[in-house]
Order: structure tokens, then sequence, then C-alpha cells
């Protein structure tokens, strides 16, 4: 599991399943499609639902219908925003796609003892505390800390400069949080690579480069794309990054939406934003599952 | 061929960018000095104060009392979910893969978000028994995920030998199924569990007065506490999940040399 934090992704083989349904399915499903269909389904859908319904001024919930709250989303400080936590979010994936990249090869090419340790150091990040690896950074980018010091008395910085409270505090942070992410996949595609093909390109008069583009990438291709969406999709939904890191500068849709949850209370708002976001991280789902179906007619359906 | 010293470089670099800020941390929380920047010497001072303080000891036990709930839950649920998922091929199954898979990809704040309009809209009060819900809703899908990867090996030959000499269900859950499936089970249970005690995003938003657990004390001291004690608290921590880690790494591991 430790290798594959989002082991969906790697669809497992299915195989000695019985066609027919039996009791004992419904017995055996039935508790978690209820939990989830209470507590995830409904949930979602009074997100939607409540988006289209009107403010009344006490922090409640008006009665009727109303397009006003998506209206509003037009005002323009919301694209900026939007558009921002798109960047930042693109941003991060291509960083953490290219570091991890290397990284990902370098673990699976070393030699078995090695690639274990190795292993080990890059997931424990991914198991120590999400707030304490941003304070960390809190720590270090501070203005009286320790980075800013040395910056400045190297003249790196100007005295008025500081690291934190903007954008690319933020999308260090993010690279930061999610690079392990993109390691784990690009490593488990690159170790089922079969490095004899890269071997035979070169052989036959491919440079190092072509070898690499034309034979390894399209080779651990999937490894790749689910990399892309470990880091992208959370990235969208950054709420605790920006919050720490950010300071009105680096404000991300996730920020938003808690303001008007815990500030404004305007849920509505909140609801819409929530569903502008829910939009963005369904839609390059279905753009991969869409391509890898075209590619593969096996892929889209689970191996039966 | 020879080997490009490049993508071991980067691995490096990967590997010091994880660590450097995490050993500042850990090495600050030893300095007697409030300032990160001064060294005051060795002390174990923010460790005792942290030990003082109630209100972390009474987040830590919000965020126990949680997170076993949540474990034992979800443990249930994901593990009778996996096995429907492995057993049985229907249109069921398949609408139950993508429900039990949707909350993995899902934004946290979108959860978070979602539960409290749901649970303000029920009227059940925010408290520990909400975020209590709230976990096992996104614990049981990593729980399914972890044991129907075990499922992938075992061998139902196994069970259907038993009920062919004259085994019962109970016996063949408790003296089959259980035993042989526990590393996974336990995997996936301890993974729930330290999801639980990490959690802070949903947590937040579903939680009321009273009910801090950890992370959120520590978001309330990153904001306004003292940074030395946010560091002792940190290192703690740190240890307690490195412990964690290990012994599921070598549970694991263990099942695979089983194999």
């Amino acid at each position: 599991m430790a290798s594959d934090p989002w082991p969906g992704f790697a669809r497992p083989r299915l195989v000695g399943r019985r066609p027919a349904s039996a009791p004992g399915e419904l017995v055996l499903s039935l508790p978690s499609l209820l939990w989830l269909g209470v507590l995830f389904v409904v949930p979602t859908a009074i997100i939607l639902a409540m988006a289209f319904k009107p403010a009344d001024p006490y922090g409640g919930v008006g009665s009727g219908w109303t397009l006003a709250t998506w209206r509003s989303l037009g005002d323009p400080n919301y694209p900026a925003i939007v558009w921002r936590t798109i960047r930042l979010s693109c941003i991060a994936t291509v960083a953490c796609l290219l570091l991890g990249l290397p990284a990902g090869y370098a673990i699976a090419r070393a030699p078995f003892r090695w690639r274990q340790t190795l292993l080990l150091l890059v997931v424990v990040p991914f198991w120590t505390n999400f707030l304490v690896r941003i304070f960390a950074w809190k720590v270090l980018l501070h203005p009286e800390g320790f980075l800013r010091n040395a910056l400045l008395s190297a003249r790196f910085i100007r005295p008025e400069q500081t690291l934190m409270y903007n954008e690319e505090a933020v999308l260090l942070v993010l690279i930061y949080t999610y690079l392990p992410f993109a390691i784990l996949p690009i490593f488990a595609a690159a170790e089922k690579f079969d490095f004899s093909l890269v071997e035979a390109a070169l052989d036959l008069g491919c440079n190092r480069i072509k070898a690499l583009v034309l034979v390894f990438l399209p080779g651990i291709s999937r490894g790749l794309l689910t990399a892309a969406l470990v880091v992208f999709i959370p990235a969208l939904g950054s709420y605790l990054i920006p919050d720490i890191m950010g300071g009105p500068a680096g404000e991300m849709i996730g920020n938003k939406i808690a303001q008007r949850v815990f500030v404004d209370r305007h849920l509505p708002h909140a609801s819409a934003l929530s569903a502008l976001l829910t939009l963005s991280v369904v839609a390059p789902m279905i753009v991969v599952l869409l391509t890898r179906a075209s590619r593969s007619p096996a892929g889209l359906r689970r191996e039966t | 061929m020879r080997h490009s010293r490049f993508p071991a470089a980067v691995t490096a670099l990967c590997l010091a960018f994880f660590y450097v800020p995490i050993l500042i941390l850990v090495v600050n929380s030893f300095n007697s000095s409030r300032f990160s920047t001064v060294w005051g010497g060795f002390s174990l001072v923010w460790y005792e104060r942290l030990i003082h303080d109630r209100a972390v000891w009474l987040a830590l036990r919000n965020t126990l009392i949680v997170a076993l709930g949540a474990t034992g839950g979800s443990v249930l649920i994901g593990t009778m979910a996996a096995f429907a998922l492995h057993r049985y091929r229907s249109r069921l199954q398949d609408y139950h893969y993508a429900l039990i898979y949707t909350p993995l990809v899902m934004p946290e704040i979108l959860m978070g978000m979602s539960l409290l309009l749901f649970f303000v809209a029920v009227g059940i009060p925010l408290g520990l028994a909400t975020i209590t819900l709230a976990h096992i809703t996104f614990c049981a899908s990593y729980v399914a995920m972890v044991v129907l990867a075990r499922l992938q090996d075992f061998d139902f030959t196994i069970v259907e030998a038993a009920q062919d000499l004259g085994a019962g269900w109970r016996t063949i859950i408790w003296r089959i199924l259980l035993p042989l499936l526990a590393p996974g089970i336990v995997a996936g249970g301890l993974l729930a569990f330290t999801l639980s005690v990490d959690d802070f995003v949903i947590t937040f938003f579903v939680s009321g007065p009273g009910s801090t657990t950890l992370p959120i004390r520590i978001y309330s001291m990153i904001k306004h506490g003292s940074p030395p004690m946010i560091n002792a608290l940190s290192t703690i921590l740190l240890a307690l999940t490195l412990t964690v880690a290990y012994a599921t790494q070598r549970l694991i591991g263990k099942a695979e040399v089983k194999r």
C-alpha cells in the first residue's frame, strides 16, 4: 500500500469473482453503500442544491431558487482567485513531474536494498502530520527566520522583501507537500518498465534524449498521468497551505470557501464555490478516463 | 550503458528538500531560546511546558476518542465492502466501486463543507460525534482499498475446501478469513488511525465547541501561539508517526515474506 497512496489508480485485477448476485453480496455491500450514500452522496447533492438558493441576511438560507449567487461569482476578485488557483496547481504539477521523474527513475534503478530504504524515505514525509510539515516551512521562511537572515546578509534579498505571505511561498509548500505523491506512481511505473527496450533503442541508434522521449516516457505514461492527477487535484482544493503561507496575496478557492462559511456565513456562496471546485476536479478526471478508454477498451471499466 | 548521475542527484536533492525543514524543527524543539535564529543551548523546557498544557492533553484525548471510533467503524465497513467488491461481479459492484473510490479523489475541503451543510440540515449538533462520523466516511474508502489489494492474492479455494469439509460460515470467518487477512485488515486499520489523527480540514469544518482535536489545537497554536511549543509537539508527533510507519512496514513486509 505504502508505495501507492491512491491504490485505485492501479486498478486491481479482479479474478475468480462470482458473476451472479447472491444474498451475501447485499449483506456485504449494504453497509458501505448506505454509509457513503447518506454521508457522501447526499451532502454533495446538498452543496449543488444550496448553490441555487438565496441567502437570508441572518446567515441562513432563504426559500425559493435563484441564480444570483452564480452571477455574483463574476465579481472581479473571483476570476483572479480562480485563475491563481488553477495557475498555482498547474505549476506545482509540472514541477512535481519534473522532479518526480528523475527521482522515480533513480529509485526504480537502484539496487534492491537501497530501493526499500529510499522508498521509505520518500514515504515518511507523507506519513508525518500535514500541519507539522507546513509549520516547518513557516519557521524556515519566517521574517525573523534563519533563511531570510542568511539571504539578507548575503544580499540576495532586499530588507523590505519577505519570503512568506506571497504566491511563491504557497507554490513552494505545495510542491513540498505533493512531491512524494508524484514520485511514488512514477517509481511504480518505472519499476515495471522493461529497460531492455531502452537499450534496444540505444543499440538501434537512438540518442539518450530520443530514447527517453520515445521509449521510456510512453512506457510509463500511466504512472505520469497518475502522478499529475494526485498532485493537481489536491492542489486545486488546498486550503491550509495558502491559509498559513499565503496571506491575502496567496489566497486560493479553498480559502474563499472557508471564509464564506466561517466569516461571512454566506452558505449559498460557499456552496457555489464548492460546486465550481467540484467541477474543476471532476473535469480532468473525466478527460483522463476518456483518453484511457479510447486507448484501451478495457481501461475505463474494471477488469472483470 | 553509462548511467547518468543526474537522476541520483535529483533524488538526493528531493530528499534534502523533504528533510531539512523537518530537521530544523526537531533541532529547534531542544533550543532553550524562544527564537529559532539563536541557539540558546540544549533544553527540554518546551517539552516540560507542553506536558503542563491542559488544552493539549484535552485535545489529545478527543483525538484518540475520534481515531478509535473512526478506525473501528471504517475497518468494519471497509472490510465488508472490499469482500463484496472482490467476490462479486455485477452492475451493483461497479457502482459500489465508483462510490468507494470517489471520496479518495475529492479534495478534503469539499467533503468538509458538504458534511457541515448536511449535519446542519439534519440538525445533528457539531461535536465529537460529527467528527467521528466524518472520519469514518473518508477512512472507509482507504480501508476498502487496502483490504481489496490484499484480497487479490487470497486463494478462495481454501474457503471452498473448508466448506467441502463441513465448516460453517462462523468457522470460516474466524478460523480462515480473519487470520489470513489480518495483515491487510490491520494495515488498513493503522492507515485509518493515522489519517484520522492527522486530519485537519474536514475536522475543522465539522467540529463544534469543546471538540478540539490535536490538529485543530496545533492550528490555533500556529496562528496565535508560541512556536517553540509547537516544535516540541511536532517532534513528539513525528516520533509517534515514525513508530507507526515502521510497524506498518514491518507488518506488510512480514506478510510479503510469508507468501
